[in-house]
């Protein structure tokens, strides 16, 4: 089982952002999708749990196709797909805990097995004793960690992270991309990480594609991305503007 | 010259546009408000919660404005009668005027600007930072978890606090009578009675309500239609106060030629 999107299309009025997206993830591997700002890498991770819905084109997640999914199915289907927000979108006025316990208790679990999940999730992310806090309380880096907590607690099959790293110091990057890659080995999550730091594309995938003017432009093993010859690739990758410009 | 003329008919023609498209909108709003509202599940356990909050937050203005207005509302009356008419009309007015529309009216527009201005802002807030589209990958209904609680909330306060806004309005009256005029309270009391109609409170609530419901609705519709930064939950505030504003207004209209004639 796994994700495939499918000639994916969506504009927002007269703005085209993706134009056509085609894209397998595989059971089991880390995809980093790497683009510019802007170039609609969140817009194409919100479509795959139908946050967005797509003007055009199909995501089929576990074999089934996202868009045709009633209301109970869709969120059955959101149980597996963790999503991990760019800036962790934290309920600001819940503790730690409220916030990791929030989809358990939705689940209507008793509240001794919540409270277990919620000590499971908050290990994982090395944040135990962090459940009385709150958001206000926490460092960037652990307002991610928590986030990643929240996502993983429902034990999902899928982890879909939007810029976990951005706006983090170099040693806490270090610290979230080793959580992602531990969660990958420990939960054999299939995960999709949106990113635009190579470092950590390189760190935690093992494939990258990259969008760009809203289709994917390339995809490959990290080795691959490294030994691409076309300059677009090349210019994001060397951070070098002046190869982009002027190609299509 | 031909710029100048059509311009402001494209404005109009625009706005015109807008507004037919903001109450597409706001259908399409309430329809999922409506189908939250059967997921008792959901928002049950938050309505005691926004039934404070709202409590809390509205009485203290709504006092304060039905207060004054009761005094104002005295004085004029007496101003108004000077002679012509016997002084226990003060009584008369200010109960009929407190129930019938200051005491419902004023509240509403002083909540429109405290309680739908936080809605607005606090929905809006967790818009922009995607705490609904959190809300949502945890299989909720946003809709009814945020929207519900707070509308059902509103229906079942505005009332409360409309009742307590009249009969401090009142109170204001009779102490200004009292001290300020040159009026008894049994005399004050005789003017409570004369024209009273348990139908005028029943008028006061049902407004009382509708007035709860639009603002509320109006301050969640704002709220999740934000989009964009921080500047965004600003300008969502701002528009849920003067549409909750016009809403009222216009609703009390509508209560006055559809049950006072
Ligand atoms: N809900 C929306 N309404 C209108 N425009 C949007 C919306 N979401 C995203 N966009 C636009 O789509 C484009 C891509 O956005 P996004 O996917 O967030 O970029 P990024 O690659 O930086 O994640 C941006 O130009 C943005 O303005
Ligand atoms: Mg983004």
């Amino acid at each position: 089982m796994s994700i495939e999107i499918r000639d994916l299309r969506k504009a927002f009025g007269p703005k085209i952002v993706l134009s056509g997206v085609s894209l397998e993830v595989r059971d089991g591997e880390t995809l980093a999708v790497i683009g510019s700002s802007g170039v609609g890498k969140s817009v194409l991770l919100k479509t795959i749990v139908g946050l967005l819905t797509p003007d055009a084109g199909t995501v089929v997640v576990d074999g089934r196709e996202v868009r045709t999914l009633g209301r109970e199915e869709l969120y059955e289907l959101r149980r597996r797909v963790g999503y991990v927000f760019q800036f962790a979108a934290l309920f600001d006025s819940m503790t730690v805990f409220d916030n990791v316990a929030m989809g358990l208790r939705r689940m209507r679990l008793p509240p001794e097995q919540v409270a277990d999940r919620v000590e499971e999730a908050l290990d994982r992310v090395e944040l135990l004793g962090y459940g009385d806090r709150l958001p206000a309380e926490l460092s960037g880096g652990q307002r991610k960690r928590v986030g990643l907590a929240r996502a993983v607690a429902f034990r999902p099959k899928y982890l879909l992270y939007d810029e976990p790293t951005t706006g983090l110091d170099p040693v806490t990057t270090t610290v979230i991309d080793t959580l992602i890659r531990k969660m990958s080995s420990d939960l054999g999550v299939t995960s999709v990480v949106i990113t635009h730091d190579m470092t950590s594309a390189y760190r935690v995938a093992g494939r990258i594609a990259m969008l760009f003017e809203g289709r994917i432009r390339f995809i490959g093993t990290p080795d691959e991305i490294r030994a691409a010859a076309d300059p677009v690739v090349r210019g994001f990758v060397e951070g070098r503007p002046d190869l982009m410009q002027g190609v299509a | 010259m031909q710029r100048t003329l059509t311009a402001p008919l494209a404005w109009v023609g625009r706005s015109a546009t807008d507004v037919a498209a903001s109450f597409g909108r706001f259908g399409s709003f309430s329809l999922r408000v409506a189908r939250g509202g059967r997921d008792l599940g959901t928002w049950g356990g938050l309505l005691a919660t926004q039934m404070a909050r709202l409590g809390v937050q509205s009485l203290p203005i709504a006092l304060f404005v039905a207060a004054f207005t009761g005094i104002v509302l005295a004085l004029q009356a007496s101003y108004t009668f000077t002679g012509a008419v016997p002084l226990y009309f003060v009584g008369v007015l200010v109960q009929k005027t407190m129930i019938l529309e200051l005491g419902p009216v004023l509240t509403g527009l002083a909540l429109a600007g405290r309680v739908g201005a936080n809605i607005a802002a606090e929905i809006g807030t967790m818009k922009v930072t995607e705490q609904v589209d959190a809300l949502e990958t945890l299989a909720y209904d946003p809709f009814a978890y945020l929207a519900v609680p707070r509308i059902v909330a509103g229906i079942i306060m505005f009332p409360v606090v409309v009742v307590f806004a009249d009969a401090i309005g009142v109170l204001g009256g009779w102490i200004t009578a009292v001290s300020l005029l040159d009026l008894s309270t049994p005399e004050f009391v005789r003017g409570l009675q004369l024209f009273f109609k348990p139908f005028d409170v029943q008028f006061s609530l049902i407004k009382a309500a509708s007035f709860g419901l639009t603002v509320t609705s109006v301050g969640c519709f704002f709220g999740f239609g934000t989009t964009g930064g921080a500047e965004a939950v600003g300008r969502s505030t701002t528009e849920a106060v003067v549409a909750g504003s016009m809403a009222i207004l216009v609703l009390d209209a509508f209560w006055a030629a559809a049950l006072l004639r």
